[in-house]
Formats: C-alpha cells, sequence, structure tokens
C-alpha cells in the first residue's frame, strides 16, 4: 500500500502541474470528500457498537458469574427457594449426556448422508432434495425440534427423559454436520480420487482410505461446531428434557441442564438462584467457546 | 483392500475388486443412501407429526385461530393474531437495527477499512458473538438491557407519549429490550452471510468505480453493495427467518402478553415463546392449538427460508457465471 502511494506521488510531481481547467485531485474539503469521511467515521462506530454488546456479556459473566465459581459449584446440586449456597453438578451432568446422545445419534446419519450427497450421487435426485431440505432446516426454529420430539418420542414413551432431549438435540445437529461434511468432502482433489479409482479401488475404499481421512479435520471441525450450537441449546430440550432437582441415574428420566437451569432461575426472585443463573451461563459460554476454540485449532486447512 | 503396485510380465497395475469388496462396496452404498433417505424422511414426519398432532385443533378452530386475539384455556377459545404481530414486529424491528449494523460491519471488513490484525481480532469477535447461548442473551438482557435503556425508555414516554411508538411506559420486559438482544442475534448471520456475498464482486469492478474517480464510499454504496445487493438481501431474508424462529431469550424478555400494540415499550409475545411459555403445562385441547401455532410457526420460517436459500443460490450461480 505504502509503496503504491508512493508511486503515484512520485508520478504526480514528476509531470507539469496541472492545469486549472483539468484538475484531477480531489479537493478535501469538497461536499462528496466531506462525505467520505463522514460515512467512514460513521461506519466505524456503528461496526464498534457491534461488539459493544459482547464485551458487555462477557463481562458481566466474568464478574457476576466468576463470582460463584467454586468446587462446590460442580459437586452440588440447585438449590431450592430460600436455601442458600448449591451447585449445578447435575444441569453440567445433564447437558453433557444430552449432547453426547444426540452427536451419538446424527454424527453416524450426518456421515453417511453427506458420503452419498459427495461422493455416490453428487447430482442425484435424492441428493438435491436431502441438500435443499437440509438447508432449510439449519434455518429451522429449534423450539419446533422440540414440538415434533414431543409428539414423536415424549408420547410415546410415555414421559419426559433425556433421551427425548437427546433427540430433539439430534435433529438440529444433523442438517449442520451433513452440510459441513460434504462440504468437506468435495474439498479433497477429484485427482487423488481418480488415481485410487485407477488402482482398482472401489468408491466404498475410495471414501475409507482417500476422502475420509482427506477430509477428517474439516469434519472434524464442522461436528465440533455443531455440538458447541446445540450445547447452548434450551429450546428442544423444554419440553422434551424437561428439568430434575437429582442427578441423572436413568436417560428414560428427565434431566436437568445448564439453559433450562438458566432459564428457570433466571425469573426467580431469590439473590442465590440468579448467582447461579450467572454462574451456570458463564460454564456453558466457556464449554461452548472452548468448543469453537477447539474446533479452529483442528480445522487449519490440510488439504 | 489387495493393490499391488509390482509390474508382473507388464500386465496393468490395477486390478479389479474382489467380490467380497464389491459387495461392501454395494452394501455401503446403500447405507449412504439411507442416510440421505433419512434428512428427507425426517422433514417428512416432522411434517406429518406436527401436523397430525394439530389436526383436531385445526378442524375445531379453523382459519378464525389467525386472526382470534384471544388466548383462554378456561373458554377453549384460542387465537393467535397477537403472536403472529409480535413475531412479525419484533423481528422486522431486529431486522432493522441487526441488518444496518451487520452489513455495515461487512463493508468494514471486506473493504480494507481495518489493519489486517484488528481485522481478524474483530471478525472473531462478531463470531464469538454467535456462539454465545440463547438463554444467556437473554439472562443478560434481564440484568443489563432492561435497566440500562429504562431511562431512556422512560424519557422518550414523558416527552414524545403521544407518539405510537412511545405511547406506554416500560414495566420491565416488552418490545424494546427483547428486539434489541433479537438484532444482536442475528447480527452475525447477517454479517457472515453478507461478506461473502461483498468479497465475492469482482476486483476489476471495484478498480474500475475508482478509475471514474470516486471516493471510497461512492465505489462502495454505488458500485459494490448493488453487485453484492442478491448475496446481501439473501443474508437479511436468512437473518429474518432466524429472528422469526428465536425462541428462549424472546420468553425471556419480551414479557409474554397476548396484546397487539404498537408501543416499543409495552410487553408482547411471540409464536416461539408462546410454545416456550404454555406448552410444558397444556392440557390435551391447548397443546393441540399449541401445535398448530408451531405449524404456522413453521409455514412462516419455511417460507422465508426456502425464499433466502433460492436467492441465495440463484445470485451465488449468477456472479460466478459473470
Amino acid at each position: 500500500m505504502m509503496a503504491k502511494a508512493a508511486k503515484i506521488q512520485d508520478r504526480r510531481q514528476s509531470r507539469p502541474a496541472p492545469s486549472k481547467k483539468f484538475n484531477l485531485r480531489r479537493n478535501v474539503l469538497e461536499l462528496r470528500s466531506l462525505r467520505n469521511v463522514f460515512l467512514t467515521a460513521g461506519a466505524c462506530l456503528v461496526a464498534a457498537l457491534g461488539a459493544v454488546p459482547l464485551i458487555s456479556v462477557l463481562y458481566m459473566l466474568v464478574v457476576k458469574g466468576g463470582a460463584r465459581l467454586n468446587l462446590e459449584l460442580f459437586t452440588e446440586l440447585p438449590p431450592a427457594g430460600f436455601e442458600q449456597g448449591g451447585g449445578i453438578g447435575n444441569a453440567i451432568q445433564g447437558t453433557l449426556a444430552t449432547v453426547a446422545i444426540a452427536s451419538a445419534i446424527s454424527i453416524p446419519i450426518a456421515i453417511l448422508a453427506a458420503i452419498y450427497l459427495a461422493e455416490f450421487r453428487p447430482e442425484g435426485p435424492t441428493s438435491a432434495l436431502a441438500r435443499f431440505l437440509s438447508k432449510v432446516l439449519t434455518g429451522f426454529p429449534s423450539i419446533l425440534a422440540g414440538v415434533f420430539v414431543y409428539a414423536a418420542v415424549v408420547l410415546l414413551m410415555g414421559g419426559y427423559s433425556a433421551l427425548a432431549g437427546g433427540v430433539a438435540l439430534a435433529v438440529l445437529m444433523l442438517p449442520t454436520v451433513t452440510l459441513t461434511a460434504e462440504g468437506a468432502m468435495r474439498m479433497v482433489p477429484q485427482r487423488m480420487k481418480d488415481a485410487a479409482i485407477g488402482m482398482g479401488c472401489t468408491k466404498t475404499q475410495v471414501v475409507w482410505h482417500v476422502t475420509l481421512p482427506t477430509a477428517l479435520p474439516s469434519i472434524v471441525t464442522g461436528v465440533i461446531l455443531a455440538v458447541a450450537r446445540v450445547a447452548g441449546e434450551s429450546a428442544p430440550l423444554l419440553f422434551t428434557a424437561l428439568f430434575s432437582n437429582y442427578w441423572l441415574r436413568s436417560v428414560r428420566e428427565p434431566t436437568a441442564s445448564l439453559s433450562i437451569l438458566i432459564y428457570n432461575f433466571s425469573s426467580m426472585p431469590f439473590e442465590n438462584q440468579i448467582e447461579l443463573a450467572w454462574a451456570a451461563s458463564l460454564v456453558l459460554v466457556l464449554i461452548v467457546l472452548t468448543f469453537n476454540i477447539l474446533s479452529r485449532f483442528i480445522g487449519r486447512p490440510q488439504v | 483392500m489387495a493393490i499391488q503396485f509390482a509390474l508382473q510380465d507388464g500386465k496393468s497395475l490395477s486390478q479389479r475388486p474382489s467380490i467380497a469388496a464389491y459387495v461392501v462396496d454395494r452394501a455401503f452404498f446403500l447405507a449412504a443412501g439411507l442416510g440421505a433417505f433419512t434428512i428427507v424422511a425426517l422433514v417428512a414426519y416432522i411434517l406429518w407429526e406436527i401436523g397430525g398432532q394439530a389436526l383436531p385443533a385445526v378442524i375445531k378452530n379453523g382459519p378464525q385461530f389467525l386472526v382470534n386475539t384471544h388466548w383462554n384455556v378456561q373458554n377453549q377459545s384460542f387465537g393467535i393474531l397477537p403472536q403472529i404481530w409480535g413475531t412479525l414486529y419484533s423481528s422486522l424491528l431486529a431486522l432493522l437495527i441487526g441488518g444496518f449494523v451487520g452489513v455495515t460491519i461487512a463493508i468494514i471488513l471486506t473493504q480494507d477499512f481495518l489493519p489486517h490484525q484488528i481485522a481478524v481480532v474483530f471478525r472473531t469477535l462478531i463470531e464469538m458473538l454467535a456462539a454465545i447461548p440463547s438463554v444467556v442473551f437473554g439472562l443478560w438482557g434481564i440484568f443489563v438491557v432492561i435497566p440500562f435503556i429504562r431511562p431512556a425508555a422512560d424519557w422518550l414516554h414523558d416527552v414524545a407519549g403521544f407518539i405510537p411508538f412511545f405511547g406506554t411506559s416500560l414495566s420491565g420486559p416488552g418490545m424494546a429490550p427483547a428486539v434489541i438482544v433479537l438484532a444482536i442475534m442475528i447480527l452475525p448471520t447477517v454479517a457472515a452471510i453478507s461478506q461473502d456475498a461483498i468479497s465475492l464482486v469482482p476486483y476489476k469492478v471495484k478498480e474500475a468505480a475508482y478509475g471514474m474517480g470516486t471516493t471510497r464510499w461512492e465505489a462502495i454504496l454505488k458500485v459494490i453493495v448493488p453487485t453484492a445487493s442478491g448475496g446481501i438481501s439473501s443474508s437479511l431474508v436468512l437473518g429474518f427467518g432466524r429472528a422469526l424462529g428465536e425462541t428462549m431469550a424472546l420468553a425471556m424478555l419480551i414479557g409474554n402478553a397476548n396484546q397487539i400494540s404498537l408501543s416499543l415499550f409495552s410487553p408482547a409475545n411471540t409464536l416461539a415463546s408462546l410454545l416456550a411459555s404454555n406448552f410444558p403445562e397444556a392440557g390435551q385441547i391447548e397443546r393441540q392449538a399449541l401445535m398448530y401455532a408451531a405449524l404456522v410457526l413453521l409455514a412462516i420460517t419455511l417460507v422465508v427460508n426456502v425464499i433466502g436459500t433460492l436467492i441465495l443460490a440463484w445470485t451465488s450461480r449468477k456472479i460466478v457465471k459473470a
């Protein structure tokens, strides 16, 4: 940039002074120039404004949530009404359990679907439809996943359960993982696959020995981001996993989760519960951000 | 995989797959196809389940459901006009704020306004915003946004109360805090998709504009943004779609009052937060009505998202061709 500007400056000086009639230089006080400066300043201000909420959220989490960050938080059960102390241990356990169930259900299906979309039938009608529906599903309101699972699982099993919560989160993970895994597999250079086919590999061998190993870092990135996203979800858990004040003993029981705990405690009139809601938010954001940062380290392009 | 790389009497390096490999290949192909089919089947099943559960309420309430304004469990008379209004009103206002800030951020980040390192940090900050869970924004809205805007809201109501937008005083939760938080939540979506759209604009277009002697902002506003307008509008449509379906932050901030009001400071309700707050304790009849409301929400977001996806597909194809 600097070199370029200096060159232009050079050229200007080597030329004869511009005549008054054809002055190509822009006057700094001209209306258009002033408007330009004004717009730059305004846009920078607006953009800076966009960063304020994040800083404010993080500040509140550290100050309010950090105050309760101790061992008790992770090992105790949530307190009742006027009780003091307590922790969010069962909510952390419940969040991890539901996310694990969701991952176990959705990741295998999503990767299989992505292999079909990227490798077996990239142009087929089923692929086109599945791809389009996945894109539409990523914009699907998460509460509708809860409504659906309520009708499909909770009514069937006869009660709220950690399993139902996991299924609801799986519905949300499925399209995102499919789309990112498909994109990752499409980034694998065609000549690598062609070489393998030339050696007499079947399509399946190409997928297992060439495509998947090469695309793995990007696929893992997509999976981690999807996990991070659903770990923070609460709407689909509201009436699938419900909430529980006790430790989770079976996946067929209702379970607590960090997000529902925050929702429930935020409307309580007790200082203790609100402090716990902030602490739970801090833990939840730390989990989500850890996953996000992890995905950045794994997902460095290696192809 | 039985591939041998040694040449034998000038024969080809490659060999046919064995029968076993062939069988495995077919089986794996079927499994992968089943995976893809699961997605299609899932969407169909979702529509069928929600539609099936809503059917009794659809038959009983009919299209009246969309224009009735009461949600009365005792009389079993249900209507969702206030929720539809609240959903559209809050999403539109949020889009106005979030869209403006989001597109501005996209311009700042793509047009070399900032030194590279600062741009990277700033982009990461905006991406982190997308990672903050909805409930955390809700909690933040209750304890930070509402106290923060209350003085301004009171002042506006006192001074300009005759304007319908400021017609009521802010008692706590209400439309204004909900819209602010919603705008923050859709901002990363708009910024990310707009950035992609703007960086797709060919360099020569921008250079041609500069060659004509435009200022930076003339080039941006008259050449670059119009060229990227397809992608930018799809970012706005998809952001709008996100706002429509956003649940928890709104359920915590909007006040859950079934009324239609232009005022920014009065409590309202949205379809998603109606579901969130009424579903867990609902009885059979109310649950069917809620399923009907879910169906309406599904229809609205489906239409908005399909439009956004189509605009995105259409414009990115057009730009790549040109």
